[in-house]
């Protein structure tokens, strides 16, 4: 009893007793989730049934005959190699002009940051009725230079790009306040010392403040990925995949083979898991190797 | 390339005019051209455009619906139509959206608030039994997103009988790994003499946290509960799952996606509803701006 006694005014049971309600919360919606999907990767089921048949690697060789998981992992990637240059080159740029003491620039900030709160569904309503066929704003603006018009999300052709455009807008000014904060990190003697050596402004820029913008760099590029890979909202929203499966991205599919295929014994969870799966050891992989990249070419000062 | 850009910058006079810098930007006395700075020119349109889609939503909220389907699109309505505004109040379930998600956001910052809280601080300061084991193990929860695990986690919250009922969006994210992180960091950046004084007078645990540790974080919590808050407001994928078929659950983002399927033609009214599910979330950033800010700069570190 003297022991009891003894353990409940111990710092282990002090320490336990704050963590324990956050440590019942992810473990129950943290960590069983990671374990059961692994199992039901291995199983064929659906959502409601109670039915599960073990099929083993099953589910995960029948991945590389689907044309259909084909295409949305061609439709990822090629989403992800337009995002993520794009959003990033175009904030490196935008956090450099804001870097400034210049009139209004407390509004141009407000600007660029204000997407950053705008949810996916608001974004998605708003560009669905700028990138009207008909009666958007945006053919009309661009038939005043001569362009046009568009089709934008109803053109197989055009879908991917405009969902390029419409996430760019709503993920810069996440981008460009990680790479304003790394340039006011900047030291402003180095800056100044270049100068005085006659080092022009472009110069100045790529020897001495892009090499320590490095890990700002390294870390949106991972974060950009990451988030590209994962892609659903705007595609659920705002194209369904659509047109021609020109949109459908791995996260759509996944839903769709478990959610859409109706709740009953056509869904295909176990399958669907497997794919969610495999898009996570790419996500691991993609991100280890870009770190491991990252880490021979970016220097970190303390 | 570099023959042509590093022209003999002495040469240019100093200008007096041009301001003093802010830290590390790149800013040079030189001659004007113009009567202002000249990136002005990049940053006006730049603004334009990213304020376009919202500007064209207020005209649009505040058009009738015949204006708006008028090509060339008329850029400002004769009378504005406050009205659209009202008739969304009246004839949808919008009130009704607004609600179950400030219900849903409000109960999910403030249980966040607390749980992390006092985990963080057993993790800054108190030494227990596993304690770097399981801020390992969860902070490694982290890598695996939602939509990873989004099919075995609606079969708990299934398992659970949630589904259906706002609970599918609360108890799952009534902790936030994030969180835990944040204040873990912030809490270890502490002085730690007030709280050895504290505890050599005699004061527990929950009272040097409560009266020593919490007043001086409240920047992190401000941190913790905004971006907390946007998450939580604007999200999509997790409602869409567990909210199939009962409406009187649906949060704002599940009914704007449900509203625009069904109004397509009344975009007057579907661009009324928009706004009005946004303007918490803008007063909140207007509000609150150095937060989100300062969030998004940690969300940083979490890699």
């Amino acid at each position: 009893m003297d022991r009891f006694r003894r353990f409940l005014v111990s710092d282990h049971a002090a320490g336990w007793a704050f963590i324990l309600p956050s440590v019942i919360l992810i473990v129950v919606f943290g960590l069983i989730p990671i374990v059961w999907g692994l199992i039901l990767s291995f199983q064929k089921a659906g959502l409601i049934s109670p039915e599960r048949e073990w099929v083993g690697l099953g589910n995960y060789a029948k991945i590389a005959s689907d044309p259909k998981a084909r295409q949305a992992a061609l439709n990822t990637i090629t989403y992800t190699l337009l995002f993520v240059p794009t959003s990033i080159l175009a904030s490196l740029f935008i956090a450099h002009a804001l870097n400034r003491k210049i009139a209004f620039v407390h509004f141009y900030r407000l600007a660029v940051f204000i997407p950053v709160v705008t949810s996916t569904i608001a974004t998605g309503i708003m560009f669905l009725w700028l990138f009207d066929k008909n009666y958007g704003l945006a053919n009309w603006l661009l038939g005043k230079i001569g362009l046009g018009p568009f089709g934008f999300f109803e053109d197989p052709n055009q879908a991917m790009i405009a969902l390029v455009l419409m996430t760019v807008w709503g993920w810069l000014g996440f981008d460009t306040i990680i790479y304003l904060a790394a340039l006011q990190g900047v030291p402003q003697e180095l800056i100044e010392a270049a100068s005085i050596d006659g080092s022009s402004r472009w110069s100045t820029f790529w020897r001495v403040t892009w090499p320590m913008l490095g890990p700002a760099t390294l870390l949106l590029v991972v974060w950009s990925t990451i988030s590209a890979l994962q892609l659903f909202d705007e595609v659920f929203f705002v194209t369904h995949g659509g047109p021609l499966g020109r949109t459908s991205v791995v996260v759509f599919y996944v839903y769709r083979l478990a959610f859409e295929q109706g709740l009953g014994s056509l869904s295909l969870a176990g399958y669907a898991a497997a794919i969610a799966y495999v898009l996570f050891l790419v996500i691991l992989m993609l991100t280890l190797a870009q770190f491991w990249l990252g880490r021979r070419v970016v220097h970190y000062s303390s | 390339m570099s023959a042509v850009t590093e022209a003999p910058v002495e040469l240019v006079r100093p200008d007096p005019r041009s301001l003093a810098g802010e830290t590390g930007m790149v800013e040079r006395p030189r001659r004007r051209l113009l009567p202002f700075d000249p990136w002005h020119l990049f940053l006006l349109p730049l603004a334009a455009v990213m304020l376009l889609p919202l500007l064209w939503m207020v005209v649009t909220s505040l058009e009738t619906e015949a204006q708006t389907f008028h090509f060339p699109p008329i850029l400002w309505p004769g009378t504005p139509q406050f009205g659209n505004y009202l008739d969304v109040i009246r004839d949808s379930a919008f009130t009704r959206w607004f609600w179950n998600t400030t219900v849903v956001t409000v109960t999910v910052v403030a249980s966040n608030l607390v749980l992390c809280t006092l985990a963080a601080y057993a993790f800054a300061r108190i030494r227990f039994l596993g304690r770097a084991f399981i801020y390992f193990v969860i902070l490694a929860t982290l890598m695996v997103p939602l939509q990873v695990v989004l099919i075995p986690t609606f079969l708990l919250v299934k398992d659970l009988g949630l589904l259906d009922r706002l609970g599918a969006l609360v108890v799952p994210n009534l902790v936030n790994v994030f969180g835990i992180f944040l204040l873990t960091q912030f809490f270890r950046t502490l002085p730690i003499d007030l709280e050895e004084a504290a505890r050599i007078d005699g004061a527990s645990r929950l009272s040097i946290l409560l009266r020593i540790v919490v007043p001086l974080s409240l920047p992190a919590l401000a941190t913790l509960a905004v971006i907390q808050f946007l998450w939580t407001w604007n999200d999509f994928l997790w409602p869409l799952v567990t909210i199939l078929t009962n409406q009187d659950a649906f949060t704002l983002q599940l009914g704007l996606a449900t509203f625009q399927g069904s109004h397509q033609t009344q975009w007057h009214l579907v661009a009324a509803a928009n706004l009005m599910s946004m303007v918490p979330m803008i007063v909140l950033f207007l509000l609150a701006q150095r937060y989100f800010v300062r969030g998004i700069a940690t969300q940083g570190l979490k890699g």
